[in-house]
């Protein structure tokens, strides 16, 4: 884990977020650390409110941390200011939600190329990205659909697709299955693996033990810290014997 | 019964359990209600006093006048006239100057007999009539001068003591007076440099016998006459079958013209009022609907409740009427309670008449119809809202499912190519056209309500005189002016507020995933200022044109003004009224469309989801 230090895209150290005060003091996340490599998929597993979600906010600069420190790409994220994290979130973060969180009025390739052109870029070169990259989660004929005319699972690929779009260098997915059937799970899940392979670095927190099987690293968290990290061999495509074949 | 119980009380509930909402949809009915009051109680005021002293003075139905004692006979003749009843004069009348402490004013003398006249006998509210050595003042202008019963005056520099104070219907009441003197009269606010020395300025009546009128009479004496006709109707079409169309003599004055002096100023006030009313109450429903539109999504899931528990479609949308209706008719008795303490205020200076000193009163129509507009008002903004309400599925009600967003394809388009928060801003108010366009409403009307404003005010300071008008009637025609413009910009800025809260609550979901996706703070609450400025613009430059010059056309069409002899606003005023409403929505606008945008993300984005 050591010799992960110096190649880490995304690394924390003694990260907490603490909510309330007092008797209703609650430690959603108490002092972690953790290493991304480039390209490595990370999926986090644990209870419900043991604090995943905390921390993936808190990695991706959605939210502030109440101690410790988080760097991406080497430099410092906990500290700056709204306007450097908005900067930061454009171009080096993808978000994947568990509620999609698509704008309703927003046909899918209008979605997708939401992020390109926040990111100032020009109208012509968003769409043809958003195109590419519907293709990429094949949704390619879906692009004029509206969100309420999708299904959950075409729905959570447009998300990926919006997510992908201004090439991220770390994408942190929040229980991108949660609210899908398995069929769509299958999807998505693919989708995944496929981004595994293309070098994408990822950080997913997932209940689903079929997409924690796509992971290089299983790290299982309770009470806001991790108690458990599993390496999987290779790092390989969801067959769920993997898990079986412990690194350490 | 029961039902009725039922329904009165939850909408009391939910109108308690939202003090502030209340309150500010009571302030936006109050408004329109307490102008129309005001308009409908003036027009009443205006009318009546004149009716009664005519009856209290038998006052003329024409008053005759000659500038000669060689055009006597004239008079004679026209009092054995057909048609002629009754007469009283001829009187001689002059133009004195009066002195009462420090104060002096032009006066145009008349002198009377001390016995009473078959016809025009002007009704003493002070004191008695005239005797030699007293003389009585008419009683708007003793009010406007400050005389009372009592107080030594000079006419001409002979002292006189005032012992009494009268109401006429001969002529109307200060500063309305007709010219009934040979060497002219005129009206305004200053006297202008020019004017002829002889000509007397903004002239009162006095009263004297008429030994004391060729006593103190320094130039030439005039005689008046008073006639009665078989029928009063028929006053208009005497004069104009004898009135020369050149101005000969005798000058013939029918009393539906003095009616008119007399009530001119009130009707103007009245006829401003009234649109100023209207627009008040076009204001009114674009607040209210804003207010309504946000409540009604906010109470989806109560609705949502309600329906689960039992409720039909039609209790719900009962509910939610009976709350407005419960504003509206607290808004009508409160504004028919303001409007009809303060109308006095504003018909003061018609104290020439019997009957307007008093509170001018509340009629059964007046009270209806005012009635009758809040709730047109309430109903008109609530209807649709509290339908769908009730209508909507009882599953997507508890769910809290928000009116979805609207979708306008090519706004969207055209927006990836503007900068980030014009992109945002755009979007914004894409998603809410309905909202967009009562923001838009709501600036135009205020807009061409100043446009207008403008005009007036330069009109009635420019050329009091060409407006028919004397320095208290201008005086009082601007202050109801400025009442109607502070009451419609107050509203106007709850408006915005109204808007931006609305559209900031609205879109906190998207914004935060704006922000989510990169966009920073600054972008999305510029966004969301300038999805408030940019209708503000569209409104203002609407306000001024078309609105305005529509608004002062239909006004000077109403009015039978001269709309020609104003001068339109110049651009730079214009201009600079336009940029003061934008400046002024930004300014209100400013703290809604930042609030939370600098929060973290994600709190807004899963205040979305719980
Ligand atoms: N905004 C908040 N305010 C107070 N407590 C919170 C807030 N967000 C999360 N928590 C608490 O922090 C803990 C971790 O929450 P979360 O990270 O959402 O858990 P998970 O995603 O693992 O289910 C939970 O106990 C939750 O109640
Ligand atoms: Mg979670």
């Amino acid at each position: 884990m050591s010799d992960a230090t110096d190649t880490a895209v995304l690394r924390a150290r003694g990260l907490r977020k603490e909510y309330g005060t007092g008797e209703g003091l609650v430690r959603a996340v108490d002092g972690i650390d953790l290493d991304i490599r480039a390209g490595e998929t990370v999926a986090v597993m644990g209870p419900s409110g043991c604090g995943k979600s905390t921390l993936l906010h808190l990695l991706g600069g959605l939210d502030r941390p109440s101690g410790g420190e988080v760097t991406l790409n080497g430099r410092r994220i906990d500290d700056i200011g709204e306007k450097a994290l908005a900067r930061m979130r454009r171009t080096d973060v993808g978000f994947v939600f568990q509620a999609f969180h698509l704008l309703e009025e927003l046909t899918a390739i209008e979605n997708v190329e939401l992020s390109a052109l926040l990111a100032g870029r020009s109208p012509r070169a968003a769409r043809r990205r958003a195109h590419e990259l519907l293709e990429q989660v094949g949704l390619a004929d879906r692009a004029r659909f509206l969100p309420s005319a999708l299904s959950g699972g075409q729905r959570q690929r447009v998300a990926i697709a919006r997510a992908l779009s201004n090439e991220p260098l770390v994408v942190l997915a929040d229980e991108p299955t949660g609210n899908l059937d398995s069929a769509a799970i299958l999807d998505v899940l693919q989708l995944f693996e496929k981004l595994h392979e293309a070098g994408q670095t990822l950080v997913i927190v997932t209940h689903d033990a079929r997409i924690a099987a796509t992971a290089d690293r299983l790290i299982s968290m309770r009470d806001g810290a991790f108690i458990d990290e599993t390496h999987l061999t290779g790092g390989t495509t969801g067959r769920l014997g993997a898990l079986a074949g412990l690194d350490d | 019964m029961g039902r009725i119980l039922l329904v009165c009380r939850l909408a009391v509930r939910d109108l308690r359990r939202r003090r502030t909402e209340a309150a500010l949809l009571l302030f936006a009915i109050v408004t329109a209600t307490t102008t129309l009051t005001l308009a409908l109680v003036l027009r009443d005021a205006a009318a009546d006093p004149y009716q009664s002293t005519r009856e209290a003075t038998n006052g003329p139905d024409v008053v005759a006048s000659v500038n000669r004692a060689a055009e006597l006979p004239d008079l004679d003749e026209l009092a054995a006239a057909p048609g002629v009843t009754g007469h009283s004069g001829p009187y001689p009348v002059t133009a004195a100057r009066l002195q009462a402490s420090d104060k002096t004013s032009d006066v145009q003398v008349l002198g009377r007999d001390a016995a009473p006249a078959p016809v025009d006998q002007p009704a003493l509210t002070q004191g008695g009539w005239v005797r030699d050595g007293g003389v009585v003042v008419e009683a708007a202008f003793a009010h406007a001068f400050n005389v009372r019963v009592g107080d030594p005056v000079t006419l001409n520099g002979r002292s006189f003591e005032v012992v009494g104070v009268a109401v006429t219907a001969a002529m109307a009441p200060y500063p309305g007076s007709s010219c009934i003197v040979a060497v002219g009269c005129a009206n305004g606010p200053v006297r202008p440099a020019e004017l002829p020395a002889s000509l007397i300025w903004n002239p009162g009546l006095v009263w004297l016998t008429q030994a004391d009128v060729r006593s103190i009479a320094a130039g030439s004496v005039s005689y008046v006459m008073n006639l009665k006709l078989a029928d009063p109707s028929e006053a208009t079409a005497f004069v104009a079958a004898r009135q020369p169309a050149t101005m000969g003599t005798p000058y013939l004055m029918s009393w539906e013209s003095i009616l008119d002096d007399a009530t001119e100023m009130a009707r103007d006030a009245q006829i401003l009022l009234m649109i100023g009313a209207w627009l008040l109450g076009l204001l009114a429903v674009a607040s209210l609907s804003v207010l309504v539109g946000g409540r009604i999504a906010d109470q989806t899931r109560r609705v949502g409740l309600l329906k689960a528990v039992g409720g039909t479609p039609g209790l719900i949308a009962a509910v939610l009427l009976a709350e407005y209706v419960l504003v509206a008719l607290v808004a009508a008795a409160a504004g028919l309670a303001i409007g009809w303490r303060t109308a006095p205020l504003l018909a003061a200076s018609g104290a020439g008449l019997i009957g307007s000193a008093g509170t001018p009163a509340m009629t059964l129509p007046t009270a209806g119809l005012v009635t009758a507009v809040a709730l047109a008002v309430a109903v008109a903004a609530t209807f649709l809202p509290a339908v769908r309400a009730a209508r909507s599925s009882t599953v997507s009600a508890l769910a809290d499912a928000a009116r979805p967003p609207h979708r306008t394809g090519w706004l969207i388009a055209i927006s990836a190519r503007l900068p980030v928060p014009l992109l945002l801003a755009l979007r914004v108010a894409a998603r809410r056209p309905r909202r967009v366009v009562l923001g838009v409403v709501s600036i135009a009307i205020t807009i061409s309500g100043i446009y207008v404003a403008l005009v007036l005010n330069d009109y009635l300071t420019a050329h009091p005189l060409a407006a028919g008008v004397d320095a208290v009637q201008a005086g009082l025609l601007r202050r109801v002016l400025l009442a109607v413009m502070v009451i419609l910009v107050c509203l106007a800025a709850v408006n915005a507020v109204f808007i931006t809260w609305a559209t900031a609550l609205d879109n906190r979901h998207s914004s935060a995933l704006a922000r989510t996706l990169g966009a920073t703070p600054g972008e999305v609450s510029a966004a969301l200022a300038a999805a408030q400025i940019l209708p503000a613009l569209v409104g203002a430059v609407a306000g001024v044109f078309p609105g305005g010059y529509a608004l002062f056309a239909a006004i000077n069409a109403i009015t039978g003004g001269d709309g020609s002899k104003a001068t339109l606003p110049s651009l730079w005023q214009l201009l600079a009224l336009v940029l003061a409403a934008v400046f002024v929505v930004a300014a209100l606008t400013a703290v809604p469309a930042r609030l939370g945008a600098r929060r973290p993300v994600i709190d807004s984005l899963q205040a979305e989801l719980t």
